[in-house]
C-alpha cells in the first residue's frame, strides 16, 4: 500500500537535513509502528508524507497504490485516502467541528467523484461514530479543537479519521499528552478501524501505546534513517532497555 | 473664523453645482442652518485629521466620478423572499412604482420631499437636528451638506412594533449619478423596527441617516452596500438613544472603489445598549473607512464596535473608532475590536482607535489587530481533503464571523454567510 524509497528531505529554509534515506514499505491492513528518539525524523516523515510546507525532498518517493504522493497537494493526498493525526491538533476559532467534518467529507467525495452526503445521512454517520468515541453534542458544535483538552483533541482526530474513512493512517505521537484512560478509548477507537484494506502507521516515542494498538512491524528510527526493524518485540526491547543498546549495537 | 482660501474655493467649486431646495417652512429653516454648518466648517481636507486616512478628493469633486452599474449574474438579491415594505430609490429618487404602499401597522412613512409643505412635524425635532449635535467634536461636513441639499429621503415615525421591517432598496442606473438621500427615524418609546438597506443607489451617493430611539424603543439596521466597482459612498448614521432602548447595526460592504461609513451615537439614558458591526471584503482598487464616535452619556450602558476586513490585491481598509465616556457614565461596558485579514503583503489596514473616559468605575477594552491567514489551520484543513481555496473561504469567514454574528436575525446571517462564500469564491489573492 504505501511504499517509501530511498526518502531524503531538508527544511526549505535552512540547510538542515532531516531524513536521510528512509525505506518502509507497508502492506494492506498491515500495522506498522515507527520509534525513535527525540529529533530522528519520526514527525518530519509524517508531514512530508501529507504535504506539509517548509520541507523539500532531495531524493527518493513516496507512493500511495502505486500514485506519487509527494507531487500531490495536501487535499489530493488526502483524497487518495492518507490521513495524518496530528501530534497538536490545530484550533480553528469560529469553524463549527460540525462544519468542518462536513465539509472534510464533502470535499473528499466530491474529489473521488462521489455523491455528496446529505445533512441528515452526515448527521446520522457522525452521531454514532461520535458516540463510541465518546464525544458528545457540544464539542460537535463547539469551533474545532477550540477549548478542547488533550484527550478531547486526540480523539476528535480519530473521530475525523472514522468519518474520513482513509486506507493509510499515521497517527503522530497519538499518545502523548494522554493520560490512561483516554489513551485506551483512542486505541479503541483506532482498532475498530483496523480492517484488511486499511493500514497504519503508529508513530509513537513510548511502548506503551503499543499494548492497546499491537503493531505487525516496528521500525526504529533514528537520525533520519530507519536502522532497524522487527516484531513486536522490538518494543518491549525499547522498553526495558531504552534506545542506547539498538543505537550502539547499529554504530 | 474665516476658511482658508484652498478650504473656501473647494467649498464655492462643489456649492456651485447644487441648489438648495425651493421651499418654505421648517424644513427650508433646517436646511439653510445646514448650510450654515458647511460654510462654517468647508468640506474636508487629507490634511485634516479626521481624513488622514481616507482621500475625500473624489468626494468633494463637483461632479460625480463615473461607475459602471454591477452585474449580480444569478447571485438573488438581497432580502428576496422576506416579508418586507419595500421602498425603492433610482439614484436617489423615490420610485412609487417599483415600491409599496406606504402602510404598515404600526409605522407612519412619509417622503421627505412632501413633509417640507406641512406646519408642524415631529421631523422638526430630528431633521438635522442629530446631524448638528454630531458635529462636535469633531466636523463632518458630508453630513451638513447632505442635510443642507438632500431631497428625497424617508421619514419614518415608528409608534408600536412594526408588522415587518421596512427596507430601502438603492438602485443605480445612471453612470454618472450623484445621489442625496436623507432619512430620519423616530422611534417612541418601546417602538420596534427593522431597517434594511441595500444597493449602491448611484455612482456617487451621500446618505444620512437621523435616529431618535425613546425609551425602551429598539431597532435594528442591516445594510449591504452596493458592488459596483468604481462607485463612491459617503454615509452616516447619527442616533440618539434612551432609557434601555437598542440599537443593532450591521454592515457588509463588498467591493466599492470608496467608501466611508460614519456612526455617530449617544448613549442618553440608564441602560442602553447600541451594538454597531461591520464586515467587508476588499479586492484591489477597494478603499473602506469605517469611522465610529460612541459617547456613553448614561449610566450602565453597553457599547460594541465590531469591524472585521478581508483585504487583498492592494486594497485598503480604515478603521477609526472612539468610545467616549462622559463624566457619570459610570458603569459604562464599551468594547471595540477591528481586525483585518491581509491576504497578501499589498494590502494595508490603518486603525485608529480610541477611548476617552471621564468616569472611574468602567469596563472598556479595545483592540485592533492585522494579519495574514493561519497557514498551520489551512494545511490542517487540507490535510483532511479540503482544496486549498475552500479552506481558506473557510477560515475568511470565520475571521468574520464575530461582526455577522451581531445580526439577531438567524435568516439574514446565513444569507449574508453565503454571500460573502461565493464572493470569496470568486476572489483571491494574486499575492
Amino acid at each position: 500500500m504505501l511504499q517509501i524509497k530511498n526518502l531524503h528531505v531538508k527544511l526549505e529554509e535552512e540547510d538542515k537535513v532531516i531524513l536521510r534515506g528512509v525505506d518502509l514499505s507497508i502492506g494492506p491492513g498491515e500495522v506498522h509502528a515507527i520509534m525513535g528518539p527525540n529529533g530522528s525524523g519520526k514527525s518530519t516523515l509524517s508531514y512530508v508524507l501529507s504535504g506539509r510546507d517548509g520541507y523539500e525532498v532531495t531524493e527518493g518517493s513516496a507512493t500511495l497504490d502505486g500514485q506519487e504522493l509527494l507531487e500531490m497537494e495536501p487535499e489530493e493526498r488526502a483524497a487518495a485516502g492518507l490521513f495524518l493525526a496530528f501530534q497538536y491538533p490545530v484550533e480553528i476559532p469560529g469553524v463549527g467541528n460540525m462544519t468542518f467534518l462536513r465539509t472534510a467529507v464533502n470535499a473528499q467525495r466530491k474529489a473521488r467523484g462521489e455523491e455528496e452526503l446529505s445533512a441528515g445521512d452526515f448527521l446520522k454517520v457522525v452521531r454514532e461514530k461520535a458516540k463510541t468515541l465518546k464525544i458528545d453534542a457540544e464539542m460537535l458544535k463547539r469551533p474545532v479543537n477550540v477549548g478542547f483538552s488533550g484527550g478531547e483533541k486526540k480523539r476528535n482526530e480519530i473521530l475525523q479519521m472514522a468519518m474520513l474513512e482513509p486506507r493509510m493512517c499515521i497517527l503522530d505521537e497519538t499518545d502523548s499528552g494522554l493520560d490512561v484512560d483516554a489513551m485506551k478509548l483512542v486505541a479503541d477507537g483506532v482498532n475498530a478501524l483496523r480492517s484488511e484494506g486499511r493500514s497504519f502507521l503508529v508513530i509513537t516515542h513510548y511502548q506503551r501505546l503499543l499494548d492497546h494498538i499491537k503493531p505487525d512491524v516496528v521500525h526504529i528510527m533514528a537520525a533520519g534513517r530507519i536502522i532497524k526493524t522487527g516484531g513486536p518485540e522490538l518494543a518491549l526491547e525499547v522498553e526495558q532497555n531504552g534506545y542506547a543498546d539498538i543505537l550502539n549495537e547499529v554504530g | 473664523m474665516a476658511l482658508p482660501k484652498a478650504k473656501e474655493d473647494a467649498l464655492a467649486a462643489r456649492l456651485a453645482t447644487l441648489d438648495l431646495p425651493a421651499g418654505k417652512g421648517w424644513l427650508a429653516t433646517a436646511r439653510a442652518d445646514a448650510l450654515a454648518r458647511l460654510r462654517a466648517m468647508g468640506l474636508p481636507a487629507r490634511r485634516d485629521e479626521y481624513w488622514r486616512y481616507t482621500d475625500p478628493a473624489s468626494l468633494n469633486a463637483p461632479e460625480a466620478p463615473a461607475a459602471v452599474r454591477f452585474d449580480a449574474g444569478d447571485e438573488a438579491e438581497p432580502f428576496d423572499g422576506m416579508d418586507r415594505l419595500k421602498l425603492v430609490f433610482v439614484d436617489g429618487v423615490f420610485d412609487p412604482a417599483a415600491s409599496d404602499d406606504l402602510t404598515l401597522s404600526g409605522v407612519t412613512i412619509e417622503r421627505l420631499a412632501r413633509a417640507g409643505d406641512k406646519d408642524i412635524h415631529w421631523a422638526q425635532g430630528t431633521y438635522g437636528v442629530l446631524e448638528a449635535r454630531g458635529q462636535t467634536p469633531v466636523a463632518r461636513p458630508f453630513a451638513a451638506l447632505n442635510s443642507a441639499f438632500a431631497t428625497d429621503g424617508v421619514l419614518i415615525h415608528v409608534t408600536g412594533k412594526a408588522a415587518k421591517p421596512v427596507s430601502l432598496v438603492y438602485v443605480h442606473d445612471s453612470e454618472t449619478s450623484d445621489a442625496i438621500l436623507h432619512h430620519c427615524i423616530k422611534l417612541e418609546a418601546g417602538a420596534e423596527l427593522t431597517l434594511l438597506e441595500n444597493g449602491p443607489a448611484a455612482a456617487r451617493f451621500s446618505k444620512v441617516m437621523e435616529v431618535d430611539i425613546a425609551d425602551g424603543a429598539q431597532f435594528h439596521h442591516i445594510r449591504l452596500q452596493g458592488r459596483d466597482h468604481q462607485r463612491r459612498a459617503v454615509t452616516h448614521i447619527f442616533a440618539r438613544l434612551g432609557t434601555r432602548s437598542e440599537m443593532r447595526s450591521f454592515t457588509l460592504t463588498a467591493n466599492g472603489r470608496l467608501t466611508r461609513n460614519e456612526a455617530v451615537v449617544e448613549l442618553n439614558g440608564a441602560e442602553g445598549r447600541a451594538h454597531l458591526a461591520g464586515a467587508t471584503v476588499g479586492d484591489g482598487d477597494f478603499h473602506h473607512d469605517d469611522t465610529v464616535f460612541v459617547t456613553h452619556a448614561a449610566e450602565a450602558c453597553e457599547s460594541r464596535q465590531v469591524f472585521k476586513k478581508v483585504l487583498m490585491n492592494g486594497a485598503t481598509g480604515v478603521f477609526q473608532g472612539k468610545i467616549l465616556v462622559k463624566p457619570g457614565a459610570q458603569k459604562t461596558d464599551g468594547y471595540q475590536i477591528s481586525q483585518s485579514l491581509l491576504l497578501d503583503e499589498d494590502s494595508q489596514f490603518l486603525a485608529k482607535p480610541e477611548l476617552e473616559i471621564y468616569a472611574d468605575d468602567v469596563k472598556c477594552s479595545h483592540g485592533s489587530t492585522s494579519g495574514a491567514i493561519d497557514e498551520t489551520a489551512l494545511f490542517y484543513l487540507q490535510s483532511r481533503g479540503v482544496p486549498r481555496r475552500t479552506a481558506q473561504a473557510l477560515l475568511v469567514l470565520a475571521f468574520l464571523a464575530e461582526a455577522i454574528q451581531e445580526i439577531a436575525d438567524e435568516r439574514i446571517a446565513e444569507d449574508i454567510a453565503g454571500r460573502l462564500e461565493r464572493w470569496l469564491a470568486r476572489h483571491g489573492s494574486r499575492g
